[in-house]
């Protein structure tokens, strides 16, 4: 297959990319930034999604699928830039595929976007709503781009659209949203709460991703691979240490005295879980995490 | 961590559960062994001292798969909840962890909802409740909610009324429901009164009041009697009526296990303590 990924320079963009050239796919990757040491036979184009290049590509390639993965987070953008590139670069990608004629497409989101709220059930299907935008201000427009990607299953009847909302991913590249939350040495907690939190090897995920792609299952579906864990036993297996701090106290912490800084609403996070079922993408597409999440904590352990 | 107290019979009990544990002792819903052992050795001498607990009829609980525990509920705490649920960890062979629903409010409070959490004690939620039958795990409901808590000592031993959630969550997923008795939790804590403003303080839906003022329980002798299971056939999509009329069964049996209960105890239902 001809697959355009957007976003590719992002690292489990890079690993689904390499991936899928040594599964003898033809990859073309678009990207504002750079992949400086990308694997021979990837064509990699420096441009903005909205941009005109990108829409030129998905013209003149003769694309079988895109890979839609150029959405930010709190971590590199700042709102204004997320709305435009997460809202805007969705729907250009969407719309382009469908004047185009584009047969596939795979959004690429995130679990979080269930949000964290204490009368959550224990597991969340892809028929709860997302609550993210009322407990977590700054997963708005995630939510957003994610419902967005969604409306394309009736708006483009003809493209088999994948929404995948994947789980945490942990692995050698140390990047992602946890990586950054376990990335300094000591991890905030709030006192008198340890919620299970789930992830999965970026090598799993990067797997999801193919296996979506070549089992062309259309419809949302939430990705994961081994049982969730409590915060206190993800940071004790990673090498970290969970400092429970008094809830008023939490906001004024985070980002000083050695702990990672955390957006606003970041707190709910670490007081309630988001878990999710993956049971309908494991039947739709066969997909088993090779990874347990020991095996993944352990992999993941700062020395 | 090393908790203080881990009573032996309690951690070989917690060990021959047939729960899939991963090698950190945590289930897939975040149930860990340490906790319950934790959990439970707080519980035993209660229920084998303070309460004297005695069981009839526990093997009617099955050995394994799905299945709802229903019974009465009283006492301004939950001590009747903590207690079958002990029973059914000490005395049901083999040991069986029963998944209480938990009044929502309790979520928001630190420590305590994680411990509730740990120990396989989750927010009363259809979802929650549904998919743990499906996973072959066992429930025990008190249909009765906070109204029964609630009870007042001159109300002792009559039931309120049942929600009818159980039975349709027990027709939707086909478990058996097994219908017990707790006799003494209103005498254990015999609640007089209703603080209001305290309630609201605590974000409960009220806040017992005993003669000794503090809802602490007294040593007084309870008893839990089950009954055989009783098997209903439907889809738990049918009319309030036929659902209504299906509950009032399981409320019936329980009325009368109460009756037993008391006789058992060598007390006539409604007689002082």
């Amino acid at each position: 297959m001809k697959v355009l990924i957007t976003g590719i320079s992002g690292a489990l963009a890079r690993l689904v990319a390499e991936r899928l050239v040594h599964r003898g796919h033809t990859v073309i990757g678009v990207d504002r930034r750079p992949w400086p040491d990308a694997p021979k036979g990837i064509e990699i184009h420096r441009s903005d999604i909205r941009k005109r290049p990108v829409e030129d590509l998905i013209r003149t390639k003769n694309l079988d699928a895109i890979i839609h993965m150029a959405t930010v987070t709190h971590l590199s953008a700042s709102r204004e830039e997320r709305y435009r590139i997460n809202m805007h670069g969705t729907r250009v990608v969407f719309d382009h595929a469908h004047t185009y004629g584009v047969k596939q497409a795979i959004f690429v989101g995130r679990h979080t976007i269930y949000g964290a709220a204490p009368d959550a059930p224990l597991y969340r299907t892809e028929a709860e709503p997302p609550l993210a935008s009322s407990t977590f201000p700054d997963l708005a427009d995630l939510v957003a781009a994610d419902l967005f990607a969604a409306s394309a299953l009736w708006r483009y009847p003809e493209i088999t659209t994948s929404v995948l909302r994947v789980v945490y991913t942990l692995g050698p590249s140390r990047r992602g949203t946890l990586a950054s939350f376990l990335g300094a040495k000591r991890v905030p907690g709030v006192l008198g709460f340890d919620p299970l939190f789930q992830f999965m090897h970026e090598y799993d995920a990067a797997d999801a991703i193919i296996l979506a792609l070549e089992k062309r299952v259309p419809g949302v579906f939430n990705v994961a691979g081994p049982q969730p864990v409590p915060l206190s036993v993800l940071a004790r297996s990673t090498g970290r240490r969970l400092v429970p701090l008094l809830e008023p106290l939490f906001s004024s912490f985070v980002g000083r005295f050695g702990f990672a800084s955390l957006p606003e609403g970041a707190e709910g996070h670490v007081k309630y879980p988001i878990v999710v079922d993956d049971a309908a993408f494991r039947k739709a597409t066969g997909f088993d995490a090779a990874y347990d999440e020991i095996a993944v904590m352990e992999a993941f352990r700062w020395l | 961590m090393h908790w203080p107290h881990a009573d032996p019979e309690v951690a070989a009990r917690v060990e021959r559960l047939r729960i899939p544990f991963n090698r950190e002792g945590y289930d897939k819903y975040g149930v860990s062994k340490k906790d319950l052992v934790f959990f439970f050795s707080l519980l035993k001498p209660f229920y084998r001292r303070y309460f004297n607990v005695s069981t009839a009829g526990i093997q009617n609980v099955p050995d394994e798969g799905r299945a709802l525990v229903i019974g009465n509920h009283s006492g301004g705490l939950p001590v009747d909840a903590g207690m079958v649920l002990t029973a059914l960890m000490l005395e049901h062979d083999p040991p069986r962890l029963a998944h209480g629903m938990v009044e929502k409010f309790v979520q928001g409070w630190p420590l305590v909802s994680t411990l509730f959490q740990r120990c396989g004690q989750f927010a009363g939620m259809p979802e929650n409740a549904i998919r743990l039958l499906e996973d072959e795990r066992l429930l025990a409901v008190f249909p009765e909610g906070a109204r029964g808590t609630g009870k007042l000592y001159k109300d002792r031993y009559r039931l309120v009324r049942f929600g009818t959630g159980f039975m349709r969550l027990a027709l939707q997923s086909k478990s058996p429901v097994v219908p017990f008795a707790f006799i003494g939790g209103e005498e254990a804590i015999p609640v007089i009164y209703h603080a209001t403003t305290l309630a609201k303080l605590f974000g409960t839906p009220y806040f017992p009041v005993t003669p000794y003022l503090l809802p602490l329980p007294r040593p007084v002798d309870c008893h839990l009697r089950f009954g055989p299971p009783m098997h209903f056939e439907g889809t738990g999509t049918e009319s309030d009526e036929v659902i209504q009329g299906m509950v009032d069964q399981v409320s019936g049996r329980i009325s009368s296990l109460i009756d037993e209960g008391l006789n058992a105890r060598g007390l006539a239902a409604g007689a002082p303590a």
